[in-house]
């Protein structure tokens, strides 16, 4: 596996089945502090992205936009204009080789995507506090290469989102809660988690 | 779950089947975008009121298409903001050449979505677009530390207001400015006496004694501010208009007064209410003008109740008071 057509194909199914059999715990974790569509939302869209013809893409940058449209035109809610616009950002940095600072460059591209469309930034409690850390994590083991940076990442990934805990919610509909927000895990924070395992699973 | 529904994939699209074939003289239905669009549409010459969100708040939006009111309703799935491809193919099926207004409620999602559209409008269809951000519960503090105050009940009366006034004629930047008035004098508040059931979800989206209401609640089934024994009617009234008033100077003016139901309560009950609010505001000097009581701005079946109370000028009234022909008002003609 690599950075090639193949590894990024696996990497969205890899997605797509995660999101797909933790449908009610990104539910139930959006119940909790939103409204209860997370799970439902994340899952039309990435079936819609795995029902695409992936071996038919000319290149990895190519599926990654398509998939990027795909999450826009399907998932709605927040959920759909982030998770869209970071395919969409990833796909223009994706690099050609397998090459460990192309793909870190990508990452960075897709988080400033994301914060440059949903405006949060790091303790907001959002997907930015588990994919900020993850994409820092990676720059800083980046010299050993994918095999050693994307494991970083996927570790600060999910120590992220599990420091979403105790926060209090300033962006999104969990914001409406204030201070009632705290001890519940974010869903968004949660699914970038999977997204960010698929990776490691795939793309090493 | 106890809902008539054939699948839960399915609610959103089988209920655009439905209403088509209820108000086919009034509307017409683009099922593959989820889009409603009165039936004369686009009106050469007009500026074109597009508004759009989570469906599960019928008759919001697309009950308010038609003739005096909304060109077109983007419905999302339930509780969930319409994507950008939707709003685009609205925008450019209602543009009649006089620029397009988007009436959006401040939610991240909903906000997000209609910005996307409104660039790939400006650069795909070179259309003019304007937004109008509908903010009107109080239950939200209005800081830099949350996604600020959620659109809630005013937006129905924005759309009839706002509508009014492009069947009039009047052009893009008039209709903004009124409708940047209309969201600056108007604030609502809501109370939920049971919560909802999302479909997809399959439960309730929070538990609630049955001697429990909850205060400050928005239109998505989402948990509000504070919970609290459950009060009479009048106790209830002040409740949602005390603050309203603290807000924002009701003293001496006049206002459309509209009592909505979330859905699940009825109009006896909601009668009560709109006496006890009636009271409150003679009390206070505050007059009211005009007024709207039903089901409008709904939470699927939540019982409960939102007070939206709007310092209307003359030329509100204007727009307020002329004809609509909607599936969900209807008056004047």
């Amino acid at each position: 596996m690599g950075l090639d057509l193949a590894g990024v194909t696996a990497w969205l199914r890899d997605f797509a089945d995660q999101v797909h059999t933790n449908v009610d715990l990104l539910t139930d974790l959006d119940r909790q502090t939103g409204d209860a569509d997370h799970g439902s939302n994340m899952d039309r869209g990435m079936q819609a992205v795995a029902a695409l013809d992936m071996s038919s893409f000319a290149s990895p940058g190519e599926l990654l936009k398509k998939a990027g449209m795909t999450l826009v035109s399907t998932v709605g809610g927040a959920s759909g204009p982030l998770y869209g616009t970071f395919f969409l950002r990833l796909a223009g940095a994706w690099p050609t080789t397998d090459d460990a600072a192309g793909l870190g460059a990508a990452l960075r591209a897709g988080l400033d995507g994301i914060q440059s469309r949903g405006k949060a930034i790091l303790g907001d409690k959002t997907m930015v506090d588990a994919l900020l850390p993850a994409v820092e994590a990676y720059d800083k083991a980046v010299a050993e290469g994918v095999a050693s940076a994307l494991p970083a990442a996927v570790a600060a990934c999910a120590a992220g989102r599990d420091a979403t805990i105790p926060l209090v919610a300033r962006k999104g509909r969990a914001s409406y809660l204030g201070e009632r927000s705290a001890g519940h895990q974010d869903p968004g924070a949660t699914s970038l988690t999977m997204l960010l395992e698929a990776a490691g699973r795939t793309l090493v | 779950m106890k809902k008539l529904i054939n699948d839960v994939s399915d609610v959103v699209k089988d209920s655009l089947i439905g209403f088509e074939a209820a108000h086919d003289d009034l509307i017409r239905v683009d099922h593959q975008n989820k889009v409603v669009y009165r039936v004369d549409a686009p009106i050469e010459g007009k500026v074109g009121i597009i508004s759009g969100g989570g469906s599960g708040h019928e008759p919001m939006h697309g009950g308010f298409v038609g003739l005096g009111m909304l060109d077109a309703a983007c419905c999302g799935e339930v509780f969930t903001s319409p994507t950008p491809d939707q709003v685009l193919a609205a925008t450019s099926v209602v543009d009649g050449g006089a620029g397009v207004l988007h009436i959006v409620k401040n939610y991240t999602g909903d906000i997000m979505n209609f910005e996307m559209a409104a660039e790939m409008a400006a650069a795909d269809l070179g259309v003019r677009v304007e937004a109008i951000v509908v903010n009107d519960d109080v239950a939200v503090q209005d800081s830099l530390y949350t996604a600020g105050r959620r659109g809630v009940g005013l937006t129905a009366l924005l759309e009839k207001i706002v509508g009014g006034a492009a069947e009039a004629g009047a052009d893009l930047d008039a209709i903004l400015a009124l409708a940047q008035r209309v969201n600056a004098n108007g604030r609502s508040m809501g109370l939920a006496l049971t919560s909802c059931t999302v479909p997809a979800a399959g439960q309730p989206t929070f538990e609630l004694g049955e001697d429990e209401i909850e205060l400050g609640i928005g239109i998505h089934g989402e948990p509000g501010r504070e919970r609290r024994p459950l009060p009479t009617a009048a106790e209830a009234a002040q409740l949602l208009v005390e603050p309203i008033l603290e807000d924002l100077d009701y003293r001496g003016s006049e206002v459309i007064a509209f009592v909505n139901s979330m859905g699940g309560t009825p109009l006896i009950e909601l009668y009560i209410l709109y006496a006890e609010v009636a009271k409150i505001l003679q009390a206070k000097g505050v007059r009211i003008v005009r007024q709207l009581v039903g089901h409008y701005v709904t939470s699927l079946e939540m019982a409960g109740c939102s007070v939206t109370l709007l310092k209307a000028d003359d030329e509100m009234i204007k727009h307020w008071d002329a004809p609509v022909v909607t599936p969900g008002l209807r008056w004047g003609k």
